[in-house]
């Protein structure tokens, strides 16, 4: 379709096997080159908002393990905390730890399926499988423990919602054994492919001035020399007792965002290795109303999920019901970047930038 | 043992007997040579769409078709039932005898190239003296097939593929036949029997050490572009924006796009069996000695088929290890590394010949 | 800078600011009209680079409408959060900031498409999620849809 000033433009999406998710994007081509891209978002809109307005404050948590399906976990601890600090309530623990451990599986199955989908993105389809031969042993751990593979609903305010299975300690002491061998495989597949080093550096430039007014946070923000790891900077739970490095980059394209996320995963591994001998015992979830109400005010809570910061405000004006609930979604200022990294490269580029920019719709939605 | 030779011999020598006339011996001859040739290539393409699913799902930890027939290997005749009951759409905008005849077009000329290749010693459909050059030649009419397909679709998509397409294959024509001329430097022939006798004492990839050696890793990756597969196969990538030039395609015409893919496949990885692995020639070292005597018991067309199956597995596992490229990396990867390289090689292959510095 | 010193530091130029007693974060109330010049001040002046705004949202409280802009300086490592009271109900309506951080380009398409909030000199005012023909601002608290049932 030709416009009237003569641009060409297309439209990739909604339907699209490389957006992940329903993105429509609208796209203004000079014969290969991309002039202007121009997201066009709402496809699965739910207004997860408007619906907590009427969800107490133990209900509205799970209706967010569908924002970013991917950081299940991570989602509904940034719900908790936002309701902790509410309520002032000391969260055992036995709870902290045990939601860091699932927390970080949780970032590592999320970045394994990035990895595959990486790959698949690119042309290269055996990573793809490959990828999710450790997501399903991360899966099974889930399934064990918290009843589901996807949204996990196990977080309550206060702790969590059962103890944990027997079997837990030594299943994720095995996934990190086989994981840690298979980080290196990985590097040898794609990491190494001269190929996928060609189609990704130097593709998709973001500038640290760029990154921090746009917003990024996560990988995409800490490729381009931003410091801005929520777990560093502003522990919760038990990630102010473990040692771990928050891998920052400088150069900004895509290779950079590549090899951040690889080393995340090592990192990860890292922390559940810390922590997985020393689950201290104790209660599983601190004592809170059935009915729970919090005082008036506005409270934010944050969390770094694997794609970056979470936040939850709260606002509340003394109800049985969260008055206002905003969720700063990391995604949805990743994705306000992607108009200004992909000016002026190919479309084939636009792909590998995607692809690294790792966004998953449902959050950038809502 | 029995040559295939000897068995096409004595069909001759019965017809031969049964019909008198010249002209009509011939046409039956042809008929049966023509039934036998479209029956077996339709065999061909089952059987490498089978192998590449098995071959992707041994590189994929994961069996691959396992239910249709005894392990899996009628899966793609029932994949090809489902397409021939698809309806076979034709655009209202398109160009309908363009649109129509495109597949054909493809399906034809890929059909064409068959005849010079030698199966085995004798057994050949055409032995003509210019055997590489027809080969080579023929294979380029295929072009025209698929930029009409893009054309004719009366879809953006289509065209920008069809249009990638067609820049790519023109451009690694070029490194095939430098590569391709090399062994024919060293022959002195383009006939494909006599390349094969010639490497009677050795196949070339062994005798003509270095020059041959660049020629063939040149030959495997310009036929993977030529005949747009992975890491080549940007034209028809179905993540990438464009879903290529046979879009708009269904039903039998779709069929006859993919056939004509995997016999194009057979005969690239054929033809470098033959210029570069000795074809039919069983692996002799030197002249006359008792290896090459244990090597002459296994017939011939096992030869053949050992090796082109051998390349086909190779350039399958390109496809399912390696990511794609994009179309200017594509386009610079040949124009500035391989046709240089080729060129030079050649210059080389020619030094080599006249000073018989080859064994 | 800690609290207390943000506190002076703003009230000094800036003396019609209110602050709330305790809370998470030191809040900053302000009106609707003042918000281009304080925000561009937190921005640019160097003892503030406040350079990340990290949420941008809106609060129907039924009589007014309050934005909230959660600020960040990365350099300072320290937090502020501008509330801003859009008296007007019917037609509510404040500057934009989307020139002083690019983030806030989506994050008022957003407020615009589920309060109706209008920003001046926005470079693209569109909804973002909505249809553009959808009647109504979903997130105000008298939001009416006639398909929904009550049950």
């Amino acid at each position: 379709m030709i416009t009237e000033d003569g641009d060409f433009v297309i439209n990739i999406g909604p339907q699209h096997p490389s957006t992940h998710g329903v993105l429509h994007l609208k796209v203004w081509l000079d014969g290969e080159t991309v002039k202007k891209v121009e997201p066009h978002l709402g496809y699965i809109h739910r207004s997860i908002e408007k619906m907590c307005e009427s969800l107490s404050y133990r209900q509205y948590i799970f209706s967010t393990s569908r924002m970013d399906y991917l950081s299940a976990h991570i989602n509904n601890q940034a719900c908790a905390l936002a309701v902790e600090m509410g309520l002032g309530v000391e969260v055992p623990d036995r709870a902290k730890v045990i939601r860091t451990i699932l927390a970080e599986l949780t970032r590592l199955a999320s970045h394994a399926l990035w990895w595959g989908c990486m790959g698949l993105d690119l042309g290269a389809v055996t990573p793809f499988f490959y990828a999710f031969r450790e997501r399903e042993f991360i899966n099974d751990i889930m399934e064990e423990t918290c009843g589901a593979r996807l949204t996990q609903n196990f977080i309550v305010p206060g702790g969590l919602m059962a103890d944990i299975h027997p079997n837990f300690v030594s299943k994720t002491k095995e996934l990190i054994k086989m994981f840690r061998a298979n980080i290196d495989e990985y590097n040898q597949l794609l990491t190494g492919n001269v190929i996928f080093q060609q189609r990704t550096k130097n593709v998709g430039f973001l500038s640290k001035e760029a990154a921090i007014s746009y917003g990024t946070s996560g990988p995409v923000a800490r490729a381009s020399g931003v410091s801005c790891d929520v777990r560093k900077h502003y522990p919760y739970d038990a990630y102010d007792r473990v040692q771990f490095k928050e891998i920052l980059g400088t150069a900004g394209d895509s290779w950079e965002r590549y090899v951040i996320r690889i080393d995340e995963m090592r990192e990860s591994l890292s922390i559940i290795e810390q922590l997985i001998d020393n689950i201290p015992e104790g209660d599983i979830v601190a004592k809170t109303k059935q009915v729970i109400k919090l005082p008036k005010g506005e409270f934010y809570s944050r969390v770094e999920t694997a794609r970056g910061e979470l936040g939850v405000l709260l606002v509340s004006d003394g109800g049985s019901t969260p008055y206002r609930v905003k969720f700063r979604s990391p995604n949805f200022s990743n994705l306000s970047a992607l108009g200004h990294i992909a000016k002026g490269s190919k479309i084939g580029d636009l792909v590998a930038m995607m692809a690294t920019l790792d966004l998953v719709i449902p959050d950038v939605d809502r | 043992m029995i040559t295939l030779s000897e068995i096409t011999h004595s069909i001759h020598v019965k017809l031969s007997g049964a019909i008198t006339n010249e002209t009509l011996l011939s046409i039956t001859e042809m008929a049966i040579v023509g039934i036998i040739l479209l029956g077996s290539l339709v065999m061909l393409s089952f059987f490498l769409g089978y192998m590449e699913r098995k071959v992707a799902a041994f590189m994929q930890i994961r069996l691959g078709p396992n239910r249709v027939g005894p392990k899996g290997s009628l899966q793609i005749v029932a994949d090809t039932v489902k397409l021939l009951f698809k309806e076979g759409l034709t655009p209202n905008a398109s160009d309908k005898f363009l649109f129509n005849t495109a597949p054909y077009i493809m399906v034809i000329t890929t059909m064409l190239v068959i005849a010079p290749i030698a199966y085995s010693n004798g057994f050949q459909i055409w032995d003509t003296s210019i055997g590489v050059l027809y080969v080579s030649s023929v294979s380029s009419v295929s072009v025209i097939g698929i930029l009409m397909a893009g054309w004719s679709s009366n879809n953006k998509y289509s065209l920008l593929g069809a249009m990638r397409c067609g820049a790519q294959i023109v451009s690694y024509e070029l490194s095939i036949g430098l590569s391709l001329i090399a062994i024919v430097v060293l022959t002195g022939s383009l006939r494909m029997s006599d390349i094969v006798m010639s490497q009677a004492d050795g196949w070339w990839i062994f005798k003509g050490h270095i020059p041959v050696l660049i020629a063939f890793v040149i030959f495997i990756i310009a036929s993977t572009a030529e005949i747009n597969r992975a890491p080549f196969d940007l034209a028809e990538a179905e993540s990438e924006l464009t879903a290529g030039f046979h879009t708009e395609y269904s039903g039998m015409k779709f069929a006859m796009f993919l056939l004509a893919e995997y016999i194009n496949l057979f005969i690239v990885c054929a033809m470098g069996a033959t210029l570069f692995l000795g074809g039919w020639m069983p692996l002799h070292f030197g002249a006359d000695n008792a290896f090459n005597h244990a090597m002459d018991y296994i017939p011939g067309f096992v030869w053949f088929f050992g090796k082109t199956f051998f390349l086909i597995f190779v350039i399958m596992w390109f496809r399912w290890t390696f990511p794609r490229l994009r179309i200017d990396q594509l386009l610079n990867l040949e124009w500035k590394y391989l046709l240089p390289i080729s060129m030079i090689n050649i210059l080389l292959v020619t030094i080599i010949a006249i000073f018989g510095w080859h064994f | 800078m800690n609290a207390e010193e943000l506190k002076q530091e703003i009230l000094a130029f800036h003396p019609s600011v209110v602050f709330d007693e305790g809370g998470q974060f030191v809040n900053a109330n302000i009106e609707g009209a003042d918000v281009l010049t304080l925000l561009t001040e937190l921005r640019n002046r160097p003892a503030f680079d406040f350079d990340y705004m990290f949420c941008l949202t809106c609060v129907d409280y039924k009589t007014h409408f309050t934005m909230f802009y959660h600020l960040r300086s990365l350099t300072h490592r320290h937090e502020l959060v501008v509330k801003a009271k859009i008296a007007d109900v019917n037609a509510p309506a404040v500057d934009t900031v989307s020139h002083i951080w690019r983030t806030a380009d989506f994050m008022e398409r957003e407020v615009y498409d589920l309060f109706g909030v209008k920003f001046f000199r926005h470079p693209d005012l569109r909804r973002i999620f909505l249809d553009e023909n959808w009647p109504g601002y979903p997130l105000r608290k008298n939001y009416e849809d006639p398909n929904m049932i009550e049950l």
